[in-house]
């Protein structure tokens, strides 16, 4: 199987001449409906593949994003000091080396969950909180701090803040729920838990990872990403100057940002155009071209005003310079619905960027001011965290700071 | 009587710690693959147990003790054979409990329970021996110095032949490893049991 490639497994027949027959596939395709389902036995491939856990960069950033995700953030217990922070990420650090590999914990409780690690990674942050409990206010970066209030947002305590976050993803949602559950037996000894943000995306397969993605608004989300490993990327991403011990480390800004699904319904496909700047099915700019050409701000149409709105969330986000751009790596939430059918969706925001308050905040500030998805978009919770860099083998996340 | 026994606990597990740093940065920083040839070169202690551990027979990989305040604890791991002969372990020693007894599990009358093995634990050559709940362990008979979650404590093995070893294991909050000790087999309390 290791030379079929994912296009021809989706076609249905490689399956069959690898040996395995492929029932659950082909009554996906509406075929053969009454031949018994047969369980696939070959080996997949998704499951035991594997992302570096060590090196320059924490890994859970760059990586293709992974189709599901967990975002917990902790309060750390009072008395927690730098000594003991230092325990608690040898100690995760050690559960994530392993775990990311497709090895148990120590203290694996369910170790045959390890298995199939389905290119899981765990990304470590620091939140404001930590810094003042280890004595080391000092060298915490000035923007990484609550972000100041916009008059858009509606934000919930439940959602907001945290001392100390862990971003979970792998293409299992299995794996993502038994790293969870080790992670947090190991921090309750130092922390609790503040907020816990599940997440989604399409599942693995469904899509190329250069594809961009749709969010539950049925949005192209993600367009203008900077590509990883791209000079933009790394200009963009990695912490180049400022304090030494965040050196190859990032900042993450979190918003839980509901989706007002019943007022966005209503509005019709030219109405929702106009908001995003793009068009819904190419996600190709008003202006014109395909979806990843240059948006023309200034095209005009025969009335003279811009083909994209001035006030549409494209042009409101828009930056000139790559180092002032953001990178996005969202999720999508739906949680159950009210008693009154009311949705209960949204989006996991996670940016990625050197400094908030350089790159993050005016973008935020420029749509805050005027974007017309305002109107469909509300931000319910919010968090700010330094990322340390990443660490050898015998290292450990946060060393270049705590050690 | 608690609060200050506790307190002057914290105050112990402090100064430990610092002591266990020193000593046990040399077997590696995460106390997760503590192999003796991993020895790290890094500090100035390190010259004289690295080139003890040329000649050690034994390798400790994923070597973990539950936490534990006070009482009884247990280490779990795997220990390699990487010589051609079978090597015996025949005593345990720790610097959080002055006694540390080799133990099995066992089926006692229908009932799951704990005992000092008879012989130690031997290692086949070229083979490994799992030390797990439920199973074979190192059981922290009186641990003095409290095991917190991260701590890295260090264990000394000795063989059949007197040689020994050094390992540390990681602190992991953990809730098994709860069997019973058997009455009689030890002078302990028999409903104590924490390993």
């Amino acid at each position: 199987m290791g030379r079929v490639s994912r296009r021809h497994l989706l076609a249905g027949g490689a399956l069959t001449a690898g040996g395995a027959v492929a029932g659950a596939a082909a009554a996906s395709l509406g075929r053969e409906r009454d031949a018994p389902v047969t369980a696939v036995t070959a080996p997949l491939a998704h499951g035991t593949r594997t992302v570096p856990f060590h090196g320059a960069h924490q890994a859970g950033i760059d990586t293709p994003a992974q189709a599901h995700a967990a975002f917990l953030a902790f309060d750390l217990s009072a008395r927690v000091d730098r000594a003991a922070l230092g325990r608690l990420m040898r100690l995760l650090t050690d559960d994530a080396a392993r775990l990311t590999q497709g090895r148990p914990a120590l203290a694996d409780t369910e170790p045959e969950l390890a298995a199939l690690p389905a290119r899981l990674t765990v990304t470590f942050g620091f939140g404001p909180g930590l810094f003042a409990a280890a004595g080391l206010d000092a060298r915490r970066p000035r923007s990484v701090a609550p972000l100041p209030a916009f008059a858009i947002d509606r934000l919930q305590e439940r959602w907001s803040g945290g001392d100390l976050l862990i971003q979970v993803c792998a293409d299992d949602p299995l794996t993502v729920t038994h790293t969870q559950r080790m992670l947090l037996k190991d921090t309750l000894a130092f922390a609790r838990p503040r907020w816990t943000q599940r997440g989604f995306r399409r599942g693995r397969g469904s899509q190329d990872d250069g594809v961009t993605q749709r969010n539950v608004m049925g949005q192209l989300d993600g367009t203008r990403n900077p590509r990883p490993g791209s000079p933009e990327f790394d200009g963009a991403v990695w912490v180049d100057s400022g304090p030494s011990w965040l050196r190859g480390g990032t900042t993450l800004v979190v918003r839980r940002i509901r989706a007002e699904m019943e007022t966005w319904d209503a509005v019709d496909t030219a109405g929702k155009e106009f908001a995003v700047g793009r068009r819904l099915d190419t996600g190709a700019p008003l202006s014109g071209g395909r979806e990843h050409d240059p948006p023309d701000y200034a095209a005009t149409n025969e009335l003279g005003l811009t083909v994209i709105p001035e006030t549409s969330h494209i042009a409101r986000a828009h930056v000139n310079d790559d180092r002032q751009r953001i990178f996005r790596r969202p999720y999508n939430y739906d949680e159950p619905p009210g008693p009154d059918g009311r949705p209960d969706m949204g989006l996991v925001f996670a940016a990625y960027q050197r400094d908030v308050g350089e790159q993050f905040l005016p973008i935020q500030r420029n749509l805050a001011e005027a974007d017309l998805m305002n109107d469909w978009i509300t931000p319910i919770g919010s968090a700010v965290f330094a990322v340390p860099p990443g660490c050898a083998e015998g290292g450990w996340i946060g060393e270049t700071l705590l050690g | 009587m608690t609060v200050t026994k506790a307190a002057r606990g914290n105050q112990r597990r402090v100064c430990a710690y610092g002591v266990l740093v020193a000593a046990v940065l040399l077997l590696g920083a995460c106390g997760g693959d503590t192999e003796p040839q991993a020895a790290g070169a890094s500090t100035p202690a390190s010259p004289a147990p690295a080139s003890a551990a040329a000649r050690q027979p034994l390798a400790a990989k994923d070597m973990w003790v539950k936490t534990a305040a006070s009482g009884m604890s247990a280490a779990y791991g795997t220990l390699l054979n990487t010589t051609g002969a079978d090597v015996t372990v025949v005593k345990a020693t720790s610097t959080v409990s002055p006694t540390v007894e080799l133990h099995e599990v066992a089926t006692v009358d229908g009932k799951m329970v704990m005992r000092p093995k008879d012989g130690g634990f031997t290692i086949p050559a070229g083979g490994s021996h799992e030390l797990k709940p439920g199973g074979d362990h190192l059981m922290l008979m009186d641990v003095r110095t409290p095991v917190t979650a991260g701590t890295e404590v260090t264990i000394t093995l000795t063989f059949a032949d007197g040689a020994t070893m050094e390992f540390a294991a990681l602190g992991k909050d953990f809730a098994g490893g709860n069997e019973s000790y058997e009455p009689g087999t030890h002078g302990m309390s028999p409903s104590a049991s924490a390993g």
